[in-house]
């Protein structure tokens, strides 16, 4: 049983079942697809054979992420990005490259396998980390970026890695580099150094020139013909072109297309694009994580257990201790340096095709390439499981660090904003804009450093910590507004405050309606739903963008909220904290009637001179019901 | 003379009169309509912009329900706002100075209500002195209501030729064919009485 289908269907199979699995345990899909892998591969046998098939065809995965990824860039980002991409990329790539080759000079490997051997290990695997990145909505944070600039560099240096690979061939390598080079198709092979150069810079002004000039047209005929799939198929053909003229070039497709990206990025079909490439790309991408699975040898790993799984501790350990040293140097701090420590700890996809190659040129004898390959994918299995480290472990400890560095507050006001973000800082604003002194505290070092810019002082404190609050001057504040986005933490400090202070006012900013019921019985005296005001005056001009006389939508405002408020009281005396409103009868009879109440209200409000408000402009009619004067 | 007709009605989605009114008087070239409860339904009065559309008119005209023997709430509003010192009123606030000021108005009663002959109710003239004494002080030439009496009972015929005497009005104000001293010393404007004071 090897035909199409039922390979499809035990990948897609695996896939479905491992990833939600993963997910669930808060793994991360990118576990789940490599457990997945090794499942169906080494643990019980059914794929086997064709994973390296596969592969190359998985790879293309990645080439579609880094369009993706040029696609959210623009060029200007890119341009302010130069210092990490060169400095930190570029010193990333030749310490790890260096301090590799040594370790294998020094272990008795041959100058040339041990340069070949660094350069293979100075990589890390895109694919994986830009996938757990996104996933955890960490590509913005200061590592995340600095992750992206390490792996941008090493994508470029997998083509001068290529061109220094067979000049590092022992003699007799020959005939079979020249048996590679007739299985791969090139523009450039077999000509001089110069004309070489100069296909290669045509093509890459190829993809930038009708990137920029050509797409647009196309993709207005295209989207002319109303066809969704075309616009699709036009998508994917653009992208397999420029990963094939770069391939053809000798130049990394994934470059290519990332180069392709940036030049799209500022097209209005921009998004479209983004959304039809997008299930391609995680689809392959999962493929790519469990052909990697799969291709773990067991025997071989079995039979060289230590040997393997030490060269595996200690590639993760030479290469985490470069990128510690250099994202210090690099003024990365905290958890950021070490997000960008473990996350880029493997190995690198290419590191599959630059094994195959250096063993088809005899750099490598097959036995190591073999090895290393096993050692490569241990890796990457081991990132995950890396990143939960840094989940767990790191995470934790430096936010506790932080609270440790909290401000000493030497400020004193009548009232304490607990939290400076969205939120907190227009409270405060209207305070301190007429006169009242606050004392803004946030958890956020980001926020408060940005607040300082704006010259609005605030202190780097948790205030769900007593000690922090009272040194805001909780015993003599009048006023203690909480606008924090943990919902817990915001109990926290409600319900310690009006221990200690029974008398200060709190206001607070609800999450939604439960996290309201929560505060109700904490004690906060005012409870604003943080979407609520902005939804209700949405609604307004809802109602006004379709023909309702303002005042009329003013009305209905205002009725609307008055039923909301009476409603959630109601609601907030039925709800019971030991129950899920959705498993509380009682709740959903009264959530329900609620409603019911509330259309008809807002339906007698609709007839003349029934509503609250409208009852007044009819002082009597006697005769026609329909009118007012 | 350019005219501008400040609408003011709380609840216009139910009026009859008011509304065919308003409907009318958008349809009349030269006349700029301004619906106040529109254009401020949370109260918040433009001053500056109120002030420049009345300097770049030339009449004004009030069309209001009378509301508790007043004005609704938005228009006393736009009075105490609009109407500031040094603009209206006052050292060098002549800006409205010499421009007739028409009330188009309806109520709820009958006319007898409010007739020297009822006992209860002041003439509608004593209940718009107010704003008469307001124009007064801004030395506009405060005219004659134009009232419908008992809008909530008036039958469609009388409505009809209500709507079709504001047309007639407007124009007139708008073509300066409307006799000002005459409409001045009426007692009220009707659509009857319409045809003395148009040249």
């Amino acid at each position: 049983m090897d035909g199409l289908f039922f390979q499809s269907f035990v990948y897609l199979c695996a896939g479905v079942t491992a990833v939600p699995l993963a997910k669930r345990f808060g793994l991360g899909s990118v576990l789940g697809y490599l457990v997945a892998g090794v499942v169906i591969g080494p643990l019980i046998g059914i794929v086997g054979a064709e994973t390296q098939k596969l592969q190359e065809f998985a790879e293309f995965g990645v080439v579609m992420m880094l369009f993706l990824v040029g696609l959210e860039l623009e060029p200007r980002q890119l341009w302010a990005m130069r210092d990490r991409l060169l400095g930190l990329g570029g010193l990333q790539f030749v310490a790890t490259a260096l301090a590799v080759c040594g370790l294998a000079f020094a272990a008795g490997t041959g100058a040339p396998a041990a340069l070949a051997i660094g350069l293979m290990a100075a990589g890390s695997c895109t694919a994986i980390v830009l996938q757990t990145l996104s996933e955890k909505g960490l590509l913005e944070s200061d590592g995340g970026k600095a992750s992206f600039a390490v792996l941008l560099l090493q994508d470029i240096a997998v083509i001068p890695t290529l061109a220094l690979l067979p000049l590092l061939a022992g003699p007799g390598a020959h005939a079979a580099s020249g048996e590679t080079a007739e299985h791969v198709t090139s523009l450039v092979h077999g000509l001089p150094g110069w004309a070489a150069g100069a296909v290669t810079l045509a093509a890459i002004a190829l993809v930038v020139i009708g990137g920029h000039f050509l797409t647009r047209p196309l993709f207005r005929f295209i989207a002319s013909a109303q066809l969704r799939e075309m616009f699709t198929a036009t998508a994917l053909l653009l992208v397999i072109g420029i990963a094939l003229l770069m391939t053809l070039v000798g130049l990394s497709p994934a470059l290519g297309a990332f180069l392709a990206g940036v030049v799209l990025a500022d097209s209005e079909y921009r998004h479209e694009l983004e959304s039809d490439i997008e299930p391609f790309k995680s689809l392959l991408l999962g493929l790519f994580f469990i052909t990697v699975g799969a291709g773990i040898d067991f025997s071989l790993l079995i039979e060289h257990a230590p040997l393997v799984l030490g060269l595996t501790a200690a590639l993760i350990f030479v290469k985490a201790a470069v990128l510690y040293s250099i994202g210090g140097a690099f003024r990365l701090r905290g958890a950021d340096r070490w997000l960008f420590t473990l996350g880029l700890a493997q190995a690198s996809e290419f590191a599959f095709v630059l094994l195959a190659f250096a063993a088809q040129n005899a750099i490598l004898p097959d036995a190591v390439a073999k090895l290393l390959l096993l050692v490569a994918a241990l890796s990457m299995l081991a990132t995950p499981l890396l990143f939960i480290l840094f989940d767990r472990v790191i995470l934790p400890r430096t936010t506790k660090e932080q609270a440790r560095a909290a401000d000493a507050i030497d400020a004193r006001g009548v009232a304490i904003i607990a939290g400076i973000g969205r939120f907190g800082q227009i409270v405060n604003r209207m305070l301190r804009s007429n006169g009242y002194e606050t004392v803004a505290l946030d958890l956020g070092a980001a926020t408060v450093d940005a607040a300082a810019r704006f010259g609005v002082k605030a202190f780097f404190g948790d205030a769900a910590r007593p000690d922090l609050l009272e040194a805001a001057g909780l015993m003599e504040a009048r006023l203690l507004v909480v606008a924090i986005d943990d919902r817990e933490r915001a109990l926290t400090i409600v319900r310690y405050a009006k221990r200690v202070r029974p008398d200060i006012h709190i206001v607070a900013r609800a999450y939604d309606r439960l996290h309201v019921y929560d505060l109700y019985s904490a004690g906060c005296d005012d409870i604003i739903r943080e979407t609520f005001d902005g939804a209700v005056r949405a609604g307004r001009s809802a109602l006004e963008a379709l023909g309702v006389h303002p005042y009329e939508a003013e009305k209905i405002v205002k009725t609307f909220v008055k039923g909301d408020r009476r409603s959630l009281r109601k609601l907030a005396e039925a709800h019971d904290p030991n129950l899920a409103p959705q498993e509380n009868a009682a709740y959903i009879a009264l959530a329900k009637q609620a409603r019911e109440e509330e259309e008809e209200m807002m339906s007698v409000s609709r007839q003349p001179g029934k509503g609250a408000t409208d009852r007044a402009w009819r002082p009597y009619a006697r005769g026609n019901a329909e009118s007012a004067p | 003379m350019k005219t501008l007709v400040l609408f003011a009605h709380p609840a216009h989605r139910h009026s009859r009169t008011n509304r065919a009114m308003l409907d009318a008087a958008r349809r009349i070239g030269g006349v700029t309509i301004v619906d106040l409860y529109a254009d401020y339904p949370r109260f918040e009065i433009d001053v500056e912009r109120e002030q420049r559309r009345l300097q770049q008119h030339e009449a004004i005209v009030f069309q209001f329900p009378l509301y508790w023997y007043s004005t609704p709430s938005l228009l006393k509003e736009w009075q105490d706002l609009v109407l500031e010192h040094g603009f209206a009123y006052g050292e060098a606030g002549d800006a409205l100075a010499g421009k007739p000021w028409l009330c188009a108005i309806t109520t709820g009663a009958p006319e007898h209500a409010y007739g020297p002959d009822s006992r209860d109710y002041p003439p509608v003239r004593q209940l718009l002195l107010p704003l008469e004494a307001t124009a007064n002080l801004c030395r506009m030439s405060f005219l004659a209501p134009y009232i419908l009496f008992g809008a909530l009972e008036a039958e469609e015929t009388r409505r009809r030729e209500h709507v079709n005497g504001y047309i007639r009005l407007l124009e007139a104000l708008r073509d300066d064919r409307l006799d000002l001293a005459a409409s001045r010393a009426s007692d009220y404007l009707a659509a009857s009485r319409l045809d003395r004071m148009i040249g």
